[in-house]
């Protein structure tokens, strides 16, 4: 009953004399927006950096000399180190294919507890900081295991945690700031990064530097570790990573405690900007950190993208409202200008995808 | 044949309420072999590779690999204990590279306190063994084996998912439709790929639907039907409309 099983393949035999010669897409000729576009696609950090190159020179002639000091420049780092930091925490967030609306509410929160224990407690400063932390960590582990074991999506979750810590750091602080005086008096120590140092004309606050210091540790981790490139699988393809090995649960819960910590870590240096410690300020942080990430081409997809980019999203969004203001134009069109950013960031973003590779 | 089965199952059952996917199957890998799962959809192959491969865990039956008795809760385990299945969705990341994905989950770190303590990665040690096991299997069409997943094509994705279940020392290679989604060339390239491994003496569990393909490379053919192993036949001694007869049960095997 066997009819030449073996010689199945007699039906592919034709494949032998087959046209080797295989469709070729890519015509002789490449625009240079097409070279753009691939070179774009190749290096994902540098749309961030020609449009920071490109502000930077905008503003220079805008806003005149002012804008050009290092003491300026020195300014803009400043003020953009907590929605730095805060960018820094999200990017990880949002590199899993998830978001965090409560980066910013964790950072509050833990501003407040640590005032809280240091001031009105009269906790040695050291310890209170050490409990913000730990405290930190845990939120930002609460925030990953409702995401993973109720299966939640992170926008659903983070929402909530949103307002449950916003309403636990007015509940702890009885909904009073501490006053800088008193901060001043009883534990220096919570301010410490609002210290700083000359160099030129320039001054650097040890905030500034700590932002700096977050994003090449996190560059690192996520680059040069299997933990980071695993963050990269699973915010590219979770169940693939999942079949390929990894541990998605518990890869997402150290994502989100790590995002945690890092927001406590945002909390210290936010009293040292700050000066004092108010449960209402940073209000709009959260959405502020989600734009710095956006801006610096951080896909909301997940899995692309670099964490140098939200550093140069949030320093892009420092150098418009910096460079804005010198201008003298009014803050209402800085908010105007931020909101274009961001559309034509996400625009480009897609248009750099499209690439065939 | 008196050799041991190097996989072997046993009354495997598992329910889905009140769904038997699997009703007493029993199933046996010879070492070095290649043998073919067959069966219609609906037959239950797919709810009896993933008891093999970890991804459920059966109501009832044992499976033993190598004589030791096993019982996976995840496909982490089974991996571990040198199942390696590539699914039909290949679990390949798309934007990282062809490195990160052959090495993911068991990635190499630099020796000393750079590994240890500072956890960094030894990308040089992973992209020569990469290099190297993707040459073996004579995948070296590929040029750059750092660049990312995606911008392969379906039957190179494919070559990089079999090298990475076949180069770490793995005992058995579960192969999920390998070729239901690639052109006539490509699945030929596949095809040769497994034979290179069975060359190797990796015993490989093949599903498919491609009757000219199964009756290519398989040693023997495991047909699968309402939930069971209906019989095993030799492609040599059979036709393929036998088997497709077998399969959709109309014509019943002689004497089991």
């Amino acid at each position: 009953m066997s009819d030449t099983p073996r010689n199945t393949a007699e039906y592919e035999q034709a494949l032998g004399s087959a046209d080797a010669q295989l469709a070729e897409f890519e015509g002789p000729k490449r625009t240079l927006l097409g070279h753009v576009q691939h070179f774009l696609h190749s290096h994902p950090t540098m749309v961030p950096v020609i449009v920071l190159a490109l502000s930077l020179v905008v503003f220079g002639i805008l806003a005149g000399e002012r804008f050009f000091t290092p003491f300026n420049l020195s300014l803009i780092l400043q003020q953009v180190s907590i929605i730095g930091i805060l960018a820094a925490a999200q990017s990880l967030i949002i590199l899993t294919a998830g978001i965090d609306l409560s980066v910013a509410a964790i950072m509050v929160l833990m501003s407040v507890v640590s005032g809280k224990l240091a001031i009105t407690l009269g906790v040695p400063p050291s310890l209170a900081i050490m409990a913000s932390f730990t405290l930190g960590t845990l939120a930002g582990m609460l925030n990953g295991l409702l995401v993973t074991r109720l299966r939640l999506p992170p926008f659903i979750v983070t929402l909530g945690t949103w307002n449950i810590f916003f309403a636990l750091s007015l509940w702890l602080s009885g909904a009073q700031s501490i006053r800088s005086q008193d901060i001043d008096q009883m534990a220096p120590l919570l301010k410490f990064f609002g210290n700083s140092f000359r160099v030129g004309g320039a001054n650097i606050t040890y905030g500034s530097i700590l932002m700096v210091l977050v994003f090449a540790t996190l560059w690192y981790l996520l680059n040069k570790t299997a933990w980071g490139r695993h963050v990269y699988a699973v915010g590219d393809d979770k169940d693939a990573a999942e079949l390929a090995g990894i541990r998605t649960d518990r890869m997402l819960i150290s994502v989100y405690a790590l995002a945690g910590f890092i927001c406590a870590l945002a909390a210290w240096a936010s009293i040292g900007r700050v000066g004092s410690i108010s449960p209402q300020s940073f209000y709009e942080g959260n959405l502020q950190s989600i734009t710095a990430v956006v801006i610096g081409g951080i896909s909301l997809f997940g899995g692309r993208g670099s964490i140098m980019g939200a550093l140069f999203g949030a320093l892009i969004v420092g150098v418009f409202q910096s460079g804005l203001r010198l201008a003298g134009v009014d803050v209402l069109w800085q908010v105007f200008a931020i909101g274009w950013l961001i559309i034509i960031a996400v625009a480009i973003d897609q248009w750099i995808r499209k690439v065939s590779a | 044949m008196t050799q041991e089965p190097i996989l072997k199952a046993r009354g495997l059952v598992k329910r889905y309420g009140r769904v038997t996917a699997l009703d007493h199957c029993d199933f046996d890998l010879m070492p070095g072999e290649i043998l073919a799962v067959i069966g219609d959809n609906g037959a239950g192959k797919s709810s009896l590779i993933k008891a093999l491969s970890g991804a459920v865990t059966v109501d009832e039956g044992e499976i033993t690999l190598e004589g030791q008795r096993i019982s996976f809760t995840s496909p982490l385990q089974a991996r571990e204990a040198g199942i390696e299945t590539v699914y039909q969705t290949l679990a390949l990341s798309p934007a990282l590279s062809i490195v990160e994905n052959m090495f993911i989950g068991r990635e190499l770190r630099k020796p000393g306190p750079l590994g240890q303590w500072l956890r960094m990665l030894d990308m040089p040690a992973m992209q020569q063994f990469a290099r190297t096991k993707l040459n073996d299997l004579g995948l070296m069409t590929i040029q750059n084996i750092n660049q990312p997943v995606e911008t392969l094509s379906g039957g190179q994705r494919q070559g990089v998912a079999v090298a990475r279940a076949a180069a770490f020392g793995s005992r058995v290679v579960i192969l999920d439709e390998p070729t239901a989604a690639l052109g006539v060339k490509e699945s030929r390239k596949v095809l040769e790929l497994i034979l290179d491994v069975r060359s190797r003496g990796i015993p490989i569990v093949l599903i498919s639907h491609n009757m000219p393909h199964v009756f290519e490379v398989a040693d023997r053919i495991h047909v699968h039907r309402l939930g069971k192993r209906l019989c095993v036949i030799d492609p040599k001694e059979h036709s393929m409309s036998d088997a497709v007869a077998y399969m959709t049960g109309a014509k019943r095997p002689e004497a089991a």
